[in-house]
């Protein structure tokens, strides 16, 4: 796996690229609420069938762009194009775009049937037609013995279903959803992350996902946009932004990470205690290295070519099959270290890791 | 969770209200319904049902009943027609201005009922401000006589008194509607006007049934106007009701329209509570 282990490119995240004619196409959408600047010169494509995140913080601006593809809001500079018609142009019952929304936005004064039906009977579909389509549409997401309850009387991740169904069954080209699994709690939020994955892959329509969860993003993304206040962090896949990334930014915010200040002279890095040998001009550096990467090194000598370096457990968190050590190794550097379970307390240690897992990573600047 | 001494001092006053100043004298009135009045005018407590015979035999006092309702359905309407769209427009495209807007249709509640009706006397009268203004651009060469004291005078001045009345639960029910939803519609494809039909509307229904329950039992009930500008022709019950305790001094037959006026007046607070229940979803 060379592409994980080579470091990140110097280049400004670009969008990946992906199909000759991309599905979606967003060119330097820019967006302020009085002066409040929320997205700045955001660029983005999205493939036919791709499942893609948009993944930030709360007030990255991802739900805003969001609200700008499916025509809520309207953005200040920029456009918004799919396959060749200009969607922003469009008002949002033009397009061919439907919403999930964070609070499902179901209809409380129909029934589930006529919730999921709605879509096709404002388009004035033969009812026939809405029938078999609706009847389907509930199957998909097992909804059928709920078809003539209201909203109010079905739990949350029943209504969530619902609200699929409504987008769905519109055979929209692009589904957007705004943090849909935000509301449900832990053990159904996992469970839906496996469904609605599925469903997308069945369906074969584009997926564009909001939230702030990394592991959500991990688990269902074909590609993950790292949203940072209003600009676009790093866009590529999970693997590769998790191996990979471009930022201190996107290192710390997808998983956890060591981050490593360092200089480079003539090939080397010095990084506090630690030294190894990098192909990279002179100059000030950052490193990212992943706690699993690091290994508890048994007695005798280092193995050739990784970075050994000795310190004391300061702290201990168990996780399960793996734990979280805490060294502190001297010169004001700690080293978090994620190993197997060890099953007792440590004490004086010897780290191991090779200088390839060190990945250069770009200073995140400031933003407010 | 709370001690009894406590329970005691926070619900007699409401009780000790409710039956002063209404149940005494609602029982009051329903015993005097059944009483009489001697030709040397005084009252006679003997039991009868005279008075309600009176009500459905002479025509006077049923089709007054049946006109006023007529007045009281006309102002329903047009207090909704006005209503609605002014509430509409408020919650859903008002943006900054709402406050003050909505102030706006607030304020003629503060002036005096007896102020705005004298007020369309002055502009309905034959001498008055529509009539002189029609007379000077030539679209009439006299003063048209229907625009005072007629049920048109009474249903103008009523639908202007109550349409603050209907707006109001209106304006509530569509603030009330959470705006995802009116996203939600546009998302699934239907036009701004579909989503009102189809979604604004249904769930605004408890607001406008309020609003033309108050429309409608307000004016019902409503004497002052139909005095003062509805002449001959544009009597209400109510009026009936006022000189039957007054000059005509018949107390017994005055309760007993009294009584059936609150019959009714209860009987369409009940379905209006039912339909309101039936219509929302919260």
């Amino acid at each position: 796996m060379s592409s994980i282990t080579t470091p990140a490119t110097w280049s400004t995240p670009t969008p990946h690229p992906t199909s000759p004619s991309p599905l979606l196409s967003i060119r330097h959408v820019a967006k302020n609420f009085g002066k409040n600047v929320v997205l700045q010169d955001i660029s983005l494509d999205v493939a036919e069938g791709e499942f893609l995140t948009i993944l930030g913080e709360s007030g990255s601006g991802k739900t805003t762009l969001l609200r700008i593809i499916a025509g809520f809001e309207s953005a200040n500079a920029g456009e918004v194009w799919m396959g060749e018609e200009r969607l922003d142009r469009q008002p949002p019952y033009r397009r061919r775009v439907n919403t999930v929304f964070q609070s499902y936005a179901l209809f409380p004064h129909l029934t589930v049937e006529q919730n999921v039906a709605y879509g096709l009977r404002v388009a004035k579909r033969p009812e026939p037609e809405i029938a078999s389509r609706v009847t389907e549409a509930l199957e998909k997401v097992r909804m059928t013995a709920h078809a003539k309850s209201k909203p109010s009387k079905i739990s949350g991740g029943q209504q969530q279903r619902v609200a699929l169904a409504r987008a769905l069954v519109n055979r929209p080209r692009l589904l957007l959803l705004d943090e849909p699994l935000s509301a449900l709690d832990a053990n159904l939020r996992r469970q839906m992350q496996v469904e609605l994955k599925s469903l997308q892959r069945e369906v074969g329509i584009s997926f564009i996902f909001v939230t702030h969860d990394q592991e959500e993003a991990m688990v269902m993304s074909d590609r993950i946009a790292l949203l940072r206040s209003g600009e676009l962090e790093q866009v590529a896949s999970p693997r590769e932004i998790y191996g990979c990334p471009a930022t201190a930014y996107a290192a710390q915010f997808i998983g956890y990470t060591n981050l490593l200040n360092g200089h480079i002279r003539a090939g080397i890095v010095h990084s506090g205690a630690l030294v190894w040998q990098a192909n990279l001009p002179d100059g000030p550096a950052l490193f990212s290295l992943r706690p699993e990467n690091i290994r508890l090194a048994a007695g005798g000598a280092a193995a050739p070519g990784s970075v050994r370096v000795c310190g004391k457990v300061r702290a201990q968190a168990f996780h399960g099959a793996t734990e979280l050590i805490r060294v502190e190794c001297g010169d004001g550097l700690v080293l978090v270290v994620r190993t197997p379970a060890s099953g007792g307390t440590l004490g004086d240690v010897a780290l191991e890791f090779a200088p390839t897992d060190a990945i250069l990573v770009r200073q995140s600047p400031e933003r407010i | 969770m709370f001690s009894r001494v406590y329970k005691t001092t926070v619900t007699l006053p409401p009780l000790l209200w409710v039956t002063v100043f209404l149940l005494a004298p609602y029982l009051l009135m329903f015993c005097y319904s059944f009483w009489s009045v001697s030709a040397s005018q005084t009252i006679v407590h003997s039991w009868s049902l005279t008075n309600y015979g009176q009500l459905l035999r002479v025509d006077v006092y049923w089709q007054t009943l049946l006109r006023s309702m007529w007045i009281a359905a006309r102002v329903t309407i047009f207090s909704l027609l006005l209503g609605y769209p002014v509430a509409y427009f408020l919650s859903f495209h008002a943006g900054k201005k709402k406050d003050l807007l909505y102030q706006l249709v607030i304020i003629p509640l503060w002036v005096s009922y007896l102020v705005r009706a004298y007020a369309w006397k002055t502009i309905l009268g034959s001498d008055g401000v529509l009539n002189t203004l029609l007379q000077y651009v030539h679209l009439t060469k006299h003063p048209l006589e229907f625009l005072l004291y007629s049920p048109f005078a009474v249903v103008l001045t009523l639908t202007h008194i109550y349409t603050p009345f209907a707006f109001l639960p209106i304006y509530a029910a569509l603030e009330h509607i959470p705006r995802n939803l009116v996203e939600a519609s546009h998302d699934l494809g239907a036009t701004p006007g579909q989503t009102f039909w189809k979604v604004v509307f249904p769930l605004s229904i408890p607001g406008v049934v309020a609003g033309a329950t108050f429309a409608f039992v307000l004016s019902l009930g409503d004497f002052l106007a139909p005095l003062l500008l509805g002449g001959p022709s544009g009597i209400m019950i109510s009026n009936i009701v006022v000189s039957l305790f007054g000059a005509a001094y018949n107390w017994p037959l005055g309760a007993a329209i009294s009584f059936c006026m609150l019959l009714l007046v209860v009987g369409l607070l009940v379905v209006s509570e039912r339909l309101e229940k039936k219509w929302s979803f919260s």
